[in-house]
């Protein structure tokens, strides 16, 4: 048996060099007439590892990371490509993936497949579980399958929490002859890259929980809304789109049930406004992302007028699996009215960030410790951003709170889509405060007053809470500013920059003095 | 099955606006549900950006209003309508990044860049590599773990060349 390698493809890996990698390996197995089959994987979503390679064994898949084509020599030296017996002898060995304490600690569901098989192979997609959920899916009714849904308690992982089963429910009640699937895969929220991961790692998952949705509610036609920030998952949607034809996943007959369901892919134009869903179907109908007013809901009239299931990428992901196993094992997962799992998104200054699928309940020092190991600069962790650029930022004595989105909303903060952004003891909060409003000045799509003026008057107010310039009567009319956007906004866009703005001025006061 | 464009460049070289390159690609999108941003992205795709002389003919194709389709291009932060420089260098600026030094490595790197015009250097908000700040996308391809060196090494493998580095 050759020998046979895994490196991932994602774009977190590729960023840091996993294609030289890969062709080096190659190149030097070759040199050392060693026969070598290089597997491009998903991402495991142990970031710090990347890149991280994995040797098959008979006792596993052994990993060394974060591996460079400086380490090649080392490695063929401790027997890469003779056999030697793993783990080798080497500074990134870090014994069996599957093993390693902080893959094994989680509970992989939506990313169960990823960082095992090259994304694109559809057969190993099936040998590892994959459409299990549609099979069960085409042996039920719409409303069996929506009933599902409904009772796993899968809320809509975008950020705002809405119970997916409710939302498709009221499509598959909406009379139309034309209704429509749309995935939100704008993931636009600094912090995060979960989407990304799964879309790149294990794309087949979503198309399956797409097609799902779209026999529930009888819908024949998706779209997938992709960020041009991730031109990897673009391609390789497109290339999934093929394969998921061959597996007869998409086409006019899905999985010979009668039904037909036919995906298309579009790709965003750096617009972060078109991650909220009315700006989204805007822009999928080609024109600017404006928002639009609610009601009517997307679900009565969204794309092209008709009614149409827009959710979050893990939203989708989470189907097949609650199809396949049925609700009760999802909802036995999490805490409260969180139910299932959360694919939390550590980054920033952090010593072990990354991807863990964990489910709803584990605390953030847990996170923070357990999982992070701490900050990357080795100085004490003094705030985390919570949910994306308009989560709150929390100081160390919340760090005890769970992830559950009940709790956090208590606390006036997110759990958003999962991202945790972390912070060293250097962190000036009244910039990031300032850059909350900067950020929603650059972004705003302009059609409702608090938002797009709201901001700037933000960015100017804080220059001047800053610069010490009537402090205090510059605080109230900031508090004021806040609660004009909060309360008259049409989007969370601009309802919730107030949120990082007012969490930095009340936990982090002495930032503004 | 949908149709799709391939993966956005950055184009080397020249890229003057050809009208008859244009025509039959905005035809071709004119003909699908919601088209137009496809077509924007694949005349930007082809001809480096969108002219202000392809608005009537994507007005016409696409029975909208000229303003409406100046609208659009001029809304979205990708279409851009002018002729792209030879490199384009993208760092992130968004929080994780910021919490990594991309500020300072910005600030010095714009000020660098200062009396060129080979290379834009210009701001993005997040790539999605947040666990592995700071991050940066140099001619389409995406580098992260950065430091002041590294950076370097990258744009000197691109060919990018600046002033010498000041901090």
């Amino acid at each position: 048996m050759s020998l046979r390698l895994y490196i991932p493809k994602d774009a977190a890996a590729r960023a840091v060099g996993a294609d030289e990698l890969a062709a080096a390996l190659q190149m030097a197995s070759e040199d050392c007439g060693s026969e070598c089959q290089i597997i491009r994987t998903g991402s495991r979503g142990l970031l710090w590892l990347e890149t991280l390679l994995e040797v098959e064994t008979i006792k596993g898949r052994f990993g060394y990371g974060p591996v460079t084509t400086e380490d090649i020599p080392s490695l063929i030296a401790a027997g890469l490509f003779n056999g030697a017996k793993h783990p080798l002898d080497h500074r990134t060995a870090v014994g069996l993936v599957a093993e390693h304490p902080l893959f094994k600690a989680q509970t992989r569901q939506s990313f169960a497949r990823c960082g095992l098989i090259d994304p694109l192979d559809g057969d190993g997609f099936v040998a590892q579980g994959g459409l299990r959920g549609i099979k069960a899916a085409v042996k039920m009714d719409g409303e069996q399958i929506v009933k599902q849904v409904t009772d796993s308690g899968l809320r809509g992982r975008g950020g705002a929490g809405f119970p997916t089963g409710i939302k498709w429910q009221t499509v598959r009640n909406a009379e139309s002859s034309q209704k429509y699937i749309v995935c939100n895969a704008d993931e636009g929220d600094s912090g995060t890259f979960a989407d990304r991961i799964l879309i790149e790692g294990d794309p087949l998952t979503l198309i399956e929980g797409m097609v799902i949705a779209g026999l529930a509610v009888g819908a024949s036609k998706g779209y997938i809304y992709i960020r041009s920030e991730y031109p990897d998952g673009y391609a390789t949607l497109l290339s999934a789109v093929l394969v998921a034809h061959r597996l007869k996943l998409l086409g006019a007959n899905v999985m010979g049930s009668g039904k037909g369901f036919e995906l298309e892919i579009r790709l965003g134009a750096g617009a972060y406004i078109c991650g909220e869903e009315t700006s989204l179907l805007e822009s999928l109908e080609g024109r600017r992302g404006i928002i639009r007013y609610k009601p009517p809901l997307p679900a009565i009239k969204g794309l092209f007028g008709q009614p149409t299931v827009i959710n979050n990428v893990l939203s989708f992901a989470a189907v097949p699996g609650i199809l396949a196993d049925g609700a009760e094992s999802y909802s036995r997962l999490g805490v409260g009215r969180s139910k299932g799992t959360l694919a939390v998104q550590l980054g920033g200054n952090i010593k072990r960030g990354g991807l863990f699928e964990l489910p709803f309940g584990v605390t953030l020092r847990t996170i923070l410790n357990d999982f992070g190991g701490g900050s990357a600069s080795g100085r004490p962790i003094r705030a985390v951003q919570v949910g994306g650029p308009l989560g709150a930022y929390f100081p160390e004595s919340l760090f005890d709170l769970p992830l559950d989105y009940e709790e956090f909303a208590k606390h006036q903060g997110m759990v958003g889509h999962g991202g945790i952004v972390v912070f060293d003891d250097s962190v000036d909060l009244a910039r990031q405060a300032r850059f909350a409003m900067e950020f929603c000045a650059i972004e705003s799509c302009g059609k409702c007053t608090p938002c797009r003026i709201g901001s700037t008057r933000g960015v100017e107010v804080l220059d001047r809470i800053i610069a010490g310039t009537d402090r205090d009567k510059n605080l109230v009319l900031l508090n004021d500013l806040c609660t004009t956007m909060q309360d008259g906004s049409l989007c969370a866009l601009g309802g919730l920059t107030p949120l990082p703005v007012r969490s930095a001025l009340k936990h982090f006061a002495e930032d503004f003095a | 099955m949908g149709k799709n464009l391939p993966t956005p460049q950055v184009l080397k070289g020249d890229t003057g606006w050809d009208a008859e390159t244009a025509a039959p690609i905005i035809a071709e999108f004119a003909a699908i549900k919601g088209g137009l941003i496809p077509a924007l992205h694949a005349l930007q795709n082809r001809l480096g950006y969108i002219d202000d002389a392809a608005v009537p003919d994507l007005a016409k194709a696409f029975t909208l209003s000229r303003a409406e389709v100046h609208g659009v291009i001029s809304f979205y932060h990708d279409f851009r309508r002018e002729p792209p420089p030879k490199h384009s260098v993208k760092l992130c600026r968004a929080e994780a990044c910021q919490s990594m030094g991309s500020e300072a490595m910005a600030a010095d790197l714009i000020q660098r860049a200062e009396g060129q015009h080979e290379c834009e250097v210009s701001a993005i908000y997040c790539l999605g590599l947040c666990a592995m700040a700071p991050s940066a996308m140099i001619d389409g391809k995406l580098v992260a773990r950065l430091t002041p060196a590294k950076l370097d090494a990258h744009l000197a493998a691109a060919g990018i060349g600046f002033k010498a580095r000041t901090v």
